[in-house]
């Protein structure tokens, strides 16, 4: 045989023998996508259910809410997760109907690198609005420093740090700001990808813990596990009651606690600037986003099942990362709903 | 130099001048420019080479936030990713080239040509969005197949380039004497000048395997990624490009020791296969120089 | 050397049924035909390319038309797009890698071509060649550890210090911006300036040179007013080359030029460019317009790489020719 033969020859068995061996271990793979708010303990469940359950592996890629909503709205992934609840226009575009199952209770916070801070800095409404709509550009500004008395904020400008990307995270936090700032509510508004007035960009809650751990004088917000796995700060916001409040297990719970009882059928609900004295004032709920019709069938059982244990035993492991539990009337309203899934 | 008038040498002093200050800036362009390697293998080797561990190999990546794991599905997934591109590129590349070699006419050879060309020059993330629109949607899911195929278009250009160039450079004597002798077009070209071209074809080949292994860009919506293994051609993969883009812009200390260690093993690869290629292509032709 | 085959392929098909059978058993007619089929795949694949880029991206087209270039608001809520801020991010880090690039590719490239002697010449063209297979993703990792904190607390600051009077200088130093992302695309295309002006200056006759320094110009005056101007054509095809090839850098842009789409005269400041915005947002462009969007920034990128392509391979094939011509 000629030296052509003979490579193709090989190249042809190597491929099939390879194909083969790799068909043959066939474990059910549910592919899934979305946001980057709650990847920690998503990672975390995928990797202990999978544990649990050797021959079901589900696939999280943390690319952000608005690739969760695309990607689940293309079908190119079998399900999607957001901080940021689908529009009905977005509900509108998928062949199926799209339903929303809470996870978790997280909180968006903000965090910084100010030269010579070490306290925990606290932080007005106004302030942050002002902050981030590029009004407010340095460290001793009065509106920030007359709040944080005793703490020597440099003369330095504010590097903003924001998402580049489609973030339910972004979601939240402009969600909040246009709650609290009228100028950001007309001039911005609410989504996942706003026109920024200032500020860097970073891909994912990743990417902005990143940024800010790198530059100097910088602000931006992170889900509260970023910061914390970072040893960053996490500033405290002041809420609709006027306290000044730290993000925490026991804060988010607090804002989720009106909302739970009157929870929509759809599971979709803000509870940013929640009421309540001990609320922390931007936090919320993250969704799974689920077809309501999944033809493949093991594909369908595996979400289901999941989708079980996530609101049984995964909710013990939500802690440990710094997120709340889900109050239990909305546990006992979603195991109702799983059976929507068909 | 007596007689000369004072002028005349004083300004040749000064070109004389000029032309050691210029000469000796160009060795230092030169020289910054092959330091800029030295300076990428060494900071590469100084931290990647520290973060290589048994467990990079052969684990799978941890949780977010967990130390330890390691990239053992993104090796594979490359290495699927690869085989899936040589099995599109290697054949179109090939014959093509040798079409344009042996038996191409006048406009259909140049429309080949051109268009080759264009393929080559089109940004690989663009490559990426027609691999997405025609296997992606498609088949409503990422997957190696999406993955390996846009790797294998990027892989077509270069492919024909030097199998094309290396066919031509076959003596037309040795076509000659094989026709004398009786073969027929095709058996010369099998049995005579692929032989004789083999291995300029081969070196090719694997600088063309080297280039794509390190594309990212395409991968990021054919491939996407995963944390586990990826059985067979359908799901979507991990790859050591992607993995180092990811792990790099996270804020993780480990993950960024991780993406150092992946980065030295493939900048290694990539390199050892330049190195291979490139010293087998020379050891065979000998460029004359004017 | 034709055979029977080859003038056959010259003039059509044959069709004269005798010698095509016998051709046809004899396999040449299988063999053309097959190399043929696998050919004319290479031009199906790249038309269908094109295609769908244009089909793709016909919303958009449709919404805005040409305007689409000129706009500089790229805004997915209110579904207002306009590639401006990424033109501008693409040309602006382009001219900049290009500013430092071309002088110190074309000097170098002079140095190997004209100066170092052959052994050194090849081996450092040898290495500089290796530059070019270096994985853009691993120059992004690179200049993420590496050249980001040394633009913050070096070189911008030195920089404004110096020249903050021109409104290149200006504003905070982030670390990322046009001048990061421009530096890395510097390094990237130096290797393909050196080693394409390298060959361009060889492909000079030595007469050229000769002739100058028998009228007694010294070896930089030689190679300065003589030879590169002989070749400059061929060292103009090089830099288009470069040009094309930084137009479509993706991952070491990406993660060097802060994400942010604006048009800002400082090169401090963060940009977007085309390749950069298509990366990031393409998995999560949650409305068709804005997937559309994202497409037809694509189909403007490769219009742009097509167009500087084509004229980097005419400049080269001229002074190739007119150096053959001379001899």
């Amino acid at each position: 045989m000629t030296i052509g033969k003979r490579i193709a020859l090989a190249v042809v068995s190597l491929t099939l023998g390879v194909t083969a061996a790799l068909l043959a271990a066939d474990p059910i793979q549910v592919t899934g996508a979305g946001a980057t708010f709650p990847y920690p303990i998503y990672s975390k469940w995928f990797d202990v259910y999978h544990n649990a359950h050797p021959n079901i592996q589900i696939n999280y890629q943390s690319q952000g809410s608005g690739a969760g909503i695309r990607q689940v709205i293309a079908g190119t992934v079998d399900f999607g997760a957001t901080d940021g609840p689908m529009t009905d226009e977005q509900l509108a575009q998928a062949k199926v109907k799209i339903l929303h199952f809470p996870t978790v209770l997280g909180a968006d916070v903000a965090t910084y690198n100010v030269e010579g801070v070490t306290k925990d800095l606290k932080f007005t409404p106004s302030a942050l609005a002002g902050i981030f709509l590029g009004k407010i550009t340095k460290w001793n500004d009065p509106e920030i420093a007359k709040v944080n008395p005793g703490v020597n904020l440099p003369n330095a400008e504010i590097v903003v740090v924001h998402r580049s990307d489609g973030s339910g995270t972004t979601y939240i936090w402009t969600d909040y700001l246009s709650k609290v700032s009228n100028e950001w509510k007309t001039q911005v508004g609410t989504g996942p990808s706003p026109r920024w007035p200032v500020g860097l960009g970073g891909k994912g809650n990743e990417g902005v813990t990143g940024l800010v751990k790198q530059t100097p004088n910088s602000i931006g917000y992170v889900e509260l596990i970023y910061a914390l796995q970072n040893q960053m700060p996490a500033a405290l916001v002041q809420n609709s009651s006027g306290a000044f409040i730290k993000a925490d297990l026991a804060s988010v719970t607090a804002a989720a606690a009106g909302a739970a009882k009157d929870i929509p059928e759809d599971f979709r609900v803000s509870i940013t600037n929640a009421p309540g004295k001990t609320a922390y004032p931007i936090a919320s709920f993250t969704w799974l986003l689920v077809p309501a019709q999944i033809a493949d069938a093991s594909k369908r059982d595996a979400i289901k099942g999941f989708i079980r244990w996530m609101l049984a035993d995964g909710q013990k492991l939500a802690e440990p990362l710094a997120y709340a539990p889900l109050p239990k009337e909305v546990v006992a309203k979603e195991l109702k709903a799983i059976d929507l899934i068909q | 130099m007596s007689g000369v008038p004072w002028s005349v040498s004083a300004s040749m002093t000064w070109r004389k001048g000029v032309n050691a200050f210029m000469l000796g800036l160009t060795a230092i362009c030169a020289l910054l420019a092959v330091s800029v390697l030295f300076f990428v293998l060494g900071y590469l080797a100084y931290h990647g080479g520290r973060s290589l561990s048994w467990d990079f190999f052969t684990k799978l990546p941890k949780p977010v936030g967990e130390t330890g794991g390691g990239m053992a599905n993104a090796i594979v997934g490359s290495a699927k990713l690869l085989l899936l591109a040589s099995l599109i590129g290697v054949p179109i590349g090939f014959l093509g080239g040798v079409y344009l070699a042996e038996f191409g006419g006048r406009t259909f050879a140049f429309l080949v040509r051109y268009t080759t060309d264009l393929l080559n020059g089109v940004p690989s993330i663009v490559i990426g969005i027609f691999a997405y629109t025609i296997v992606v949607l498609k088949m409503k899911h990422f997957s190696t197949l999406a993955g390996g195929i846009a790797l294998g278009f990027m892989m077509i250009p270069i492919a024909v380039r030097s199998t094309e160039e290396f066919l031509r450079a076959v003596p037309n004597s040795i076509r000659e004497a094989s026709m004398a002798l009786g073969a027929s077009k095709w058996r010369t070209i099998v049995r005579v000048i692929i032989p004789a071209a083999i291995r300029g074809i081969v070196t090719g080949i694997m600088l063309d395997l080297a280039r794509v292994a390190g594309e990212t860009a395409p991968l990021l919506f054919t491939a996407f990624g995963n944390r586990f293994w990826s059985p067979g051609w359908n799901q979507p993969t991990a790859s050591l490009p992607v993995m180092i883009y990811t792990y790099a812009v996270s804020p993780y200390d480990d993950w960024h020791r991780q993406a150092w260690a992946a980065g030295l093993v493939l900048l290694g690869l990539v390199l050892l296969t330049n190195i291979i290629a490139r010293v087998a292509l020379s050891r065979g032709n000998i460029a004359p120089r004017t | 050397m034709t055979t029977s085959a080859t003038t056959a392929v010259g003039a059509g098909f044959p069709w004269d049924p005798r010698s095509w059978v016998r051709r046809l058993r004899s396999g040449d007619e299988i063999a053309h035909l097959i190399t043929f089929l696998f050919s004319s795949s290479i031009i199906f694949i790249t038309s269908w390319l094109v295609f769908e880029l244009w089909v793709n991206s016909s919303l958009p087209r449709q919404k805005f038309g040409l305007s689409f270039l000129v706009t500089r608001i790229w805004d997915p809520i209110a579904g207002d797009f306009g590639a401006l801020p990424f033109i501008y991010g693409t040309v602006v880090t382009t001219v900049v890698g290009l500013l430092i690039a071309v002088p110190l590719g074309i000097g170098a490239a002079i140095f190997l071509a004209e100066l170092a002697p052959p052994k050194i010449s090849d081996s450092l063209s040898f290495l500089i060649e290796l530059l070019a297979a270096v994985p853009s993703v691993i120059y992004g990792l690179l200049a993420v550890f590496i050249l980001i904190p040394l633009m913050r607390t070096t070189i911008q600051p030195f920089l404004k210090s110096t020249l903050g009077f021109l409104p290149f200088f200006t504003g905070p130093a982030y670390g990322v911006g046009f001048l990061t992302a421009g530096i890395v695309l510097a390094v990237m295309i130096i290797p393909f300036i050196i080693s394409v002006s390298r060959e361009v200056l060889l492909s000079v006759p030595g007469d050229q040179r000769e002739a100058a320094l028998a009228l007694g110009a010294t070896r930089w005056e030689a190679t300065w007013k003589v030879v590169v101007p002989f070749a400059r054509v061929g060292i103009l095809g090089s830099v288009f080359l470069a040009l094309a090839r930084a137009l479509g850098e993706t991952m070491a842009v990406t993660m060097v030029i802060g994400n942010n789409p604006q048009v800002s005269a400082s090169l401090f400041a963060p940009g977007y460019t085309i390749a950069a915005v298509i990366a990031n947002e393409f998995t999560e462009a949650t409305s068709d317009l804005y997937l559309q969007a994202l497409v037809e920034l694509g189909l403007v990128l490769f219009l742009l790489t097509f167009i500087l392509n084509g004229l980097a391979r005419l400049l080269i094939l001229l002074t190739t020719q007119k150096a053959g011509a001379h001899e």
